[in-house]
C-alpha cells in the first residue's frame, strides 16, 4: 500500500530543478527545437502519436523534449494533456484504400496492381553506421519519376474479390463502436475494442507477442499480404454544418496479414487475417499489431487457445505502457508503513524460529 | 444536376474547406489579405478540442477507434448574414478562424467569386503541386522486376 507522506517539499523542488537543468543538457551546446524533433526524429515523434494516443506532431516533439527521449515517459505526457481537451466527436472511419501512398509493397504479389513502392525505408539499408552523418550532411534532392494514375487497391480486396480471403466482419448498426477510454475493459471484448487497445499498445510487447507466434506460441502462419504507409483525409460530420467536413489530412500506417486459411462443411476454405493501423510510419508497429490481432482470433476461428498472444485478458491487461510504467515505477514512492508492518512480522517469526532452536538445543544436551 | 442547387453548393464549400485544411496558416493569411475582408463577428470563439479518428476493421469493415486528433474549429457570421464553419486539425485557432470566414463567403452571391479566385484556387495550385511533388519522389521507388530466364525452357 502506498501511504502519503509529507515532508520533502524542498528537495522535490530542488530536484525538478535539477532536472530542468540536466534536461537543457550543456548550455554551451543549441537548444534542440520542437521543428529539429517533428523533422529529424520523425519516427519516434510516431510512436509518441500513436502510442499516446494522440495526433498532434508538435505536441508530441514537445513531450519527447520535455522527457528527455524517455519515449514511455513522452507517451504518458501526451496522454495526460488528453485529459485537458474536450471531445468534439468521432471522425468518418477513414479510407485507406483512398491513401495517397507512400509506400506500399506486398510480400505476396509481385505483380500487385499499382506496383510494388518502397517509398522512404530502412529496409535494404546495411546497417553500417554512416559517419558523413555526424556532421554536416547534406542529401541529394530525391529521384522523381512520372506518377502512375492507376489505382493501388488494398491486396486483401483484390483476393477478397475471389472469395480467396474471409471479408471482414461489417457495423452492427445497433452497436455503438467501443470506446476503451470511456468505459473500462471488460472480457471477453470485442474486436474494435482489441484493436483500439492494440493501436495505442506498446511497441515492444506487440513486437515480442507477434514474434511469439511466429517461434511457435500460437502460430498462424502468416504473410505481409500488404503494408502501406501514406496521407490519408480526414472527415467530420459536424452537426452545426449539416455535412461531413474535412479536416485535413493524417499519415498512416496499414499491415494487413493474411493468414492460414480455414474452412468447415459449410464453407469453402479461406484464407484467414490480421489487421494493423497506426499513426506515421509504424511499420513495426502494425505488423506486430496484426499478428497479434489475428493470435486473439484464435477462439472465434475455432483454433486451439493457450497460447500468451492468443489470450486477450493478457494482452490487452498488460499492453499499456502508461498503465503499466505506472504500476512498476509506483514501487519507487514511499511504502514506509507497508514495509514497517512486514519488518516488523519478520522479526518475530525470527524470534519464535529463534526460541524453537534454543529449546531444542536445550532438549537434546539434557538428553 | 441542377448547378445552382443546394448540393452544388455543398459541394463547393466542402472542396473550399479541404484546400483551406490542406494549407499553412501563413499562407491562407497572405491570400486573405488580398482581399477587402467583409465585415463579421464571431458566432462562435474559435476553441481547441479532440476528435476520436476512427479506422475500419481489415482496412473496409466495421469501425474502431485508432486514438484522438487535436482539432481547432470557429463559427462567423458575415453582416450579410452568412454563417461560415471552419474546422482543421490541429491547435491553430486563427487558422479555423480563417477556414470560417472564406467558408462565409463562399456562401455569399457577392464574395464567392473573388473568394474563389483570389484564396481558394492559388491555395488549391500549391496544394496539388505539394502532391504531384510527392507523388512523383515515391513513383522513383517503385520497383520495376524483371525475371532471369533460365536454361532454354
Amino acid at each position: 500500500m502506498y501511504v502519503a507522506v509529507k515532508g520533502g517539499e524542498r528537495a522535490i523542488e530542488n530536484a525538478h530543478r535539477l532536472l530542468a537543468h540536466e534536461r537543457r543538457g550543456d548550455r554551451d551546446v543549441p537548444e534542440v527545437t520542437l521543428a529539429q524533433i517533428s523533422e529529424q526524429l520523425a519516427l519516434g515523434v510516431d510512436r509518441v502519436m500513436t502510442e499516446g494516443s494522440l495526433y498532434d506532431r508538435e505536441l508530441a516533439a514537445l513531450a519527447i523534449k520535455q522527457a528527455r527521449g524517455d519515449m514511455i515517459e513522452a507517451i504518458f505526457l501526451v496522454r495526460a494533456f488528453r485529459a485537458t481537451l474536450p471531445r468534439f466527436g468521432a471522425t468518418e472511419p477513414v479510407n485507406t484504400g483512398e491513401m495517397q501512398v507512400r509506400r506500399r509493397i506486398s510480400s505476396t504479389f509481385k505483380d500487385v496492381p499499382g506496383g510494388q513502392i518502397l517509398g522512404p525505408t530502412f529496409d535494404y539499408t546495411h546497417r553500417l553506421l554512416d559517419p558523413q552523418l555526424a556532421e554536416g550532411f547534406v542529401p541529394e534532392q530525391p529521384e522523381t519519376a512520372e506518377a502512375s494514375q492507376a489505382a493501388t487497391p488494398r491486396v486483401t480486396d483484390i483476393l477478397g474479390r475471389d472469395g480467396l480471403i474471409e471479408s471482414s466482419p461489417q457495423a452492427d448498426s445497433d452497436a455503438p463502436v467501443g470506446d476503451l477510454t470511456r468505459e473500462p475493459l471488460s472480457f471477453p471484448a470485442d474486436r474494435d475494442l482489441r484493436l483500439q487497445n492494440l493501436a495505442r499498445g506498446d511497441e515492444g510487447f506487440l513486437l515480442a507477442l507477434g514474434y511469439s507466434t511466429q517461434r511457435g506460441y500460437g502460430r498462424n502462419h502468416p504473410f505481409a499480404g500488404e503494408i502501406r504507409f501514406g496521407e490519408v483525409e480526414v472527415e467530420l460530420f459536424a452537426e452545426d454544418v449539416g455535412f461531413a467536413v474535412p479536416l485535413g489530412s493524417i499519415e498512416l500506417t496499414e499491415c494487413q496479414m493474411v493468414n492460414q486459411f480455414k474452412g468447415s462443411t459449410t464453407e469453402p476454405p479461406c484464407f484467414t487475417r490480421g489487421y494493423g493501423l497506426a499513426f506515421g510510419q509504424s511499420e513495426r508497429k502494425t505488423m506486430s499489431m496484426a499478428l497479434v490481432d489475428r493470435a486473439l482470433r484464435a477462439g472465434e476461428l475455432g483454433e486451439e487457445v493457450g497460447a500468451p498472444a492468443q489470450d486477450e485478458e493478457f494482452v490487452m491487461s498488460h499492453s499499456d505502457n502508461v498503465q503499466s510504467t505506472g504500476f512498476v515505477e509506483h514501487l519507487k514512492l514511499p511504502h514506509y508503513v507497508d514495509f514497517q508492518s512486514e519488518l516488523g512480522l519478520l522479526r518475530k517469526l525470527r524470534q519464535e524460529f529463534a526460541e524453537a532452536n534454543q529449546a531444542v538445543e536445550l532438549q537434546e544436551a539434557a538428553e | 444536376m441542377n448547378s445552382t442547387g443546394p448540393n452544388s453548393k455543398q459541394a463547393q464549400r466542402k472542396a473550399a474547406m479541404t484546400v483551406l485544411a490542406h494549407s499553412a496558416a501563413a499562407d491562407i493569411a497572405g491570400r486573405l489579405a488580398a482581399i477587402t475582408l467583409p465585415s463579421h463577428e464571431n458566432l462562435r470563439e474559435p476553441e481547441n478540442g479532440l476528435v476520436m479518428m476512427r479506422g475500419r476493421i481489415g482496412g473496409d469493415g466495421a469501425p474502431f477507434n485508432l486514438g484522438e486528433a487535436t482539432v481547432s474549429r470557429s463559427a462567423v457570421r458575415l453582416a450579410t448574414g452568412e454563417v461560415g464553419f471552419g474546422y482543421t486539425l490541429g491547435r491553430d485557432a486563427e487558422k479555423a478562424q480563417m477556414i470560417a470566414l472564406c467558408d462565409a463567403m463562399v456562401q455569399s452571391a457577392e464574395l464567392s467569386g473573388e473568394v474563389e479566385a483570389k484564396v481558394i484556387a492559388p491555395l488549391r495550385v500549391a496544394m496539388n503541386a505539394e502532391r504531384a511533388r510527392k507523388a512523383a519522389e515515391t513513383a522513383a521507388t517503385r520497383v520495376d522486376f524483371y525475371t532471369m530466364v533460365r536454361g532454354e525452357g
